[in-house]
């Protein structure tokens, strides 16, 4: 497999009045051409995880790492030029809500345009062309229509495609996907999972969805990685998920209610202070 | 983190599990006092006012002379000097003494000002936040009217049909003053009366008089604190500009405005005499200005959550 | 027996867009009934309809067999309480948890306040160490506790339940849901539920309906969803996209 992000002992700190917060304490992990799952509940570091890969940490946080390296490059001694210029090129990311990443004012169809043109030089036309083509292929019924629609006039579902597809208009070879389904009904969440996961296979992208729910990210991902207090605590293969071993992913998965077993009361976490040791 | 024993004063202050509702009130004023006081500028303002007070509270032990009688024979239009450090006016007046007496006079005007105009304004703005439909447009449309005028221009019509005076430059400065101030409690209130908060407690069988009362003006109040704050320099500028105009304070009373407005007839030639209360006017703005963009940063209800 | 609850051809209008068209329900005394559906279902009106919240345009509501006008009174908000989907929402920000709980029993004029506060926040497993915190100084969890506690303090009989957990992580939900269910025991409760996921509902509540659009879609008993005995291919989409992703 070859690695297409490395990380090492990543880091990301927020010096605050009252002390550091240590967001992220070291976390590792290699990716190659697949789905990796970033499971933990607030405040286990899994979107600062994202964040910090993508280099969107707010300036007052300070991240280190050994090592992390994106395809070979750098990250940690790249320019915030150079990272620019990775971002959306070369590394994309969706978060939760369409309506807090894509721009209010511009229609759909412009923003897909601009994030082309940002990163190659094609025509007004071709760029269009290309656009139309992405909006379908996230499943939207009607591309033309979308086009010219602003973000507040469409769906959250149908907002979350168009994030997927300005996201991957300039053909990214890694996507971090953080909560992209959370804000979404179930049965919308499907659809937009489903094409997710048909774009990820054809293109051979890299993936990290990043998400509270095990359950889900378990049945999507190949590779799940539990965080819990800025730390991992285990990565296992997700078809062996039934064979964790670390008492917070078994308590994780165990806690959510079934609907084919009866219990009461549920199980809860027994949350031991060694675990975030 | 262990517990220790013994806590500091600021340990106790800053502890997130407070034992009583003084200890809970007191941390939450002493994290604001902090975010404030790393402001310097603020730190600078709120300096200027408390110098402002202790002069307006020691003006009989400050001032080396009487503020409205002078010595006409000997002392007109002194330069400043030795003897009166910022100069005597045309009725040969020490203008330090007038200005010390007349920090009395600011601190009447601007105190009584956002007393009567800063509640009038919450009250008004809150209601028709609140209940919306007609008492939102009633109340709204009378806010306009006053809002239309120049605030100048009004104030001099109040005081005009009441009378010169400082007590009715007052009343006008404060009648003209209160529809910014419902503006901000009414734009505050709409964004806080359809949370959940509001409902909870609507569900609990409030009255609305109840929830406007206790629930929703304590929400108002710390953005209509800075604002009164910030406008304290411009109640200021009005009163002295009432003065100046011969529409508050009467002679012999050493108003700052109404001190510029008799200074006038000598700009070119003796610019103490209007010269030192305008320098006295502009630091206490500059002061209130200071401390007012301090409060905000303290008090901004939206990071004070976090 | 009288329903303690009962909806009659509830219909709510906001400008126009009918967001219940025409819904009727029963929940009988002691009952936890659950409403499932997507956003835009209706599920969410249809409880603040009856916590008053929402306009009603025509259709009743009756409490123990008591119709309700169209104002609330008192002694309607002794019986019938809420809690809100959101925690961090529903916390009057400048408040300490004392004074949230104070709030309710000065309204009503209850006499045994300190006694019943310390009894809510004992029952909510808060304790007294929480007594004077701020909202933000609380977790999520800890924050649905106190929400909780508020709706109980009155000592109500019904309580209008808002996606009480879908706001918090899958842990601190486990324990939430456990709390739910152990007041309703204790106090023998009747719950009105809400939430968008099926399992939630089928742990909690004995019936419920599927909500679609404003509509019902179809009335169950929690045991039919076990044995997937649903008639409606809605509620069978619904089922299984709660089972997780499937790679086709």
């Amino acid at each position: 497999m070859s690695t297409l992000l490395d990380v090492e002992d990543l880091r990301v700190t927020y010096p605050t009045r009252t002390g550091v917060i240590e967001a992220v304490r070291g976390v590792s992990f290699q990716l190659g051409r697949e789905r990796l799952g970033i499971v933990g509940e607030s405040g286990s570091g899994k979107s600062q995880t994202g964040r910090a890969i993508m280099g969107l940490t707010p300036p007052q946080a300070q991240v280190s790492a050994k090592k992390l390296a994106f395809d070979g490059i750098d990250l940690m001694a790249a320019s915030p030029r150079e990272r620019r210029a990775l971002r959306g090129n070369r590394i994309a990311m969706i978060l939760q809500d369409p309506k807090y990443s894509l721009d209010p004012v511009m229609s759909i169809g412009r923003q897909i345009v601009e994030t082309l043109r940002a990163h190659e030089r094609v025509s007004k036309a071709e760029a269009r062309e290309r656009a139309l083509a992405m909006l379908e292929a996230v499943q939207i019924r009607d591309p033309a229509r979308v086009f010219d629609l602003h973000p507040h006039e469409v769906s959250g579902g149908m907002g979350q495609r168009a994030m997927i597809a300005m996201m991957l208009i300039a053909g990214p070879e890694l996507m971090i996907a953080d909560e992209p389904t959370s804000a979404l009904d179930v049965t919308v969440q499907l659809d937009v999972l489903k094409i997710l996961d048909k774009l990820v296979a054809e293109r051979g992208m890299g993936l990290i969805f990043i998400s509270h729910d095990l359950r889900l990210v378990s049945s999507f991902c190949d590779r799940v990685i539990v965080m819990y207090a800025g730390k991992v605590v285990e990565q296992i293969k997700a078809s062996e998920l039934r064979n964790a071993q670390h008492p917070y992913t078994l308590g994780l998965l165990d806690c959510m209610p079934r609907i084919d077993a009866d219990r009461h009361p549920l199980p809860v976490l027994d949350r031991k202070p060694e675990w975030a040791a | 983190m262990s517990a220790q024993p013994i806590l500091t004063r600021r340990e106790w202050l800053l502890s997130d599990r407070p034992a009583s509702r003084m200890q809970a009130r007191l941390g939450r004023a002493y994290v604001a006092w902090r975010r404030f006081s790393a402001n310097r500028l603020a730190l600078l303002g709120l300096l200027i006012i408390i110098a402002l007070l202790v002069v307006a509270a020691l003006a009989d032990v400050l001032a080396p002379y009487s503020p409205t009688i002078g010595d006409l024979k000997n002392a007109r239009l002194l330069a400043p000097g030795a003897a009166h450090w910022f100069g005597t006016d045309d009725l040969g007046r020490d203008i330090y003494s007038r200005i010390v007496y007349g920090s009395r006079w600011t601190l009447y005007v601007v105190i009584l000002v956002a007393i009567i105009a800063a509640p009038i304004g919450l009250l008004v703005g809150t209601v028709a936040g609140y209940a919306g439909g007609w008492t939102d447009a009633i109340l709204m449309r009378v806010t306009d009217i006053f809002l239309a005028f120049p605030k100048l221009v009004l104030a001099l019509a109040f005081v005009a049909a009441l009378g010169p005076g400082i007590e009715n430059a007052v009343l006008a400065i404060a009648i003209t003053s209160w529809p910014p101030y419902a503006r901000i409690a009414r734009a505050e209130t709409l964004t806080v009366r359809n949370s959940d908060y509001i409902k909870a407690v609507q569900l609990m069988g409030a009255s609305p008089f109840r929830i406007v009362l206790r629930h929703i003006m304590p929400l108002c109040i710390s953005s209509l604190i800075i604002r009164v704050t910030l406008d304290m320099a411009g109640i200021i500028l009005t009163a002295a500009g009432l003065g100046f105009l011969g529409l508050g304070a009467q002679p012999p009373l050493p108003e700052w405005g109404a001190m510029i407005a008799s200074g006038r007839r000598f700009i070119l030639d003796q610019w103490w005499v209007a010269g030192a209360p305008g320098g006295a006017i502009l630091i206490v703005s500059l002061g209130f200005n200071l401390l007012g963009d301090g409060l905000r940063d303290a008090l901004d209800p939206r990071s004070g959550d976090q | 027996m009288t329903a303690a609850l009962a909806i009659d051809r509830l219909e709510v209008v906001f400008d126009r867009f009918r967001a219940l068209k025409g819904v009727s329900l029963e929940v009988q005394p002691g009952e936890s009934f659950g409403l499932v559906g997507e956003s835009g279902s209706g599920k969410s009106t249809l409880l603040r309809a009856i916590a008053g919240l929402a306009p009603v345009t025509s259709g009743g509501i009756a409490v123990d067999g008591r119709t309700l006008g169209r104002g609330r009174d008192k002694a309607f908000y002794r019986q019938v309480q809420m809690v809100f989907q959101d925690p961090y929402g529903s916390l009057h920000p400048r408040q300490t948890v004392d004074r949230l709980l104070q709030e309710p029993l000065a309204i009503h004029g209850v006499a045994d306040g300190e006694r019943r506060i310390q009894r809510a926040l004992d029952e909510v497993g808060l304790g007294n160490g929480f007594r004077f915190r701020y909202a933000h100084q609380l977790s999520g969890g800890q924050r649905q506790r106190v929400a909780i506690a508020r709706a109980l303090i009155l000592e109500p009989s019904i309580l209008l339940l808002d996606e009480p957990t879908s706001a918090l992580d899958a842990s601190v939900q486990a324990e939430v849901l456990n709390l739910l269910e152990e007041v309703r025991r204790r106090r023998k409760l009747t719950f009105l539920m809400v939430s968008h996921d099926l399992a939630v509902i089928t742990h909690m509540c004995e019936r419920l309906m599927v909500m679609q659009n404003g509509e019902a879609v179809e009335n169950l008993a929690a045991s039919d969803l076990v044995e997937r005995k649903v008639t409606k291919d809605y509620t069978r989409n619904l089922l299984k996209a709660s089972e997780g992703f499937v790679r086709a």
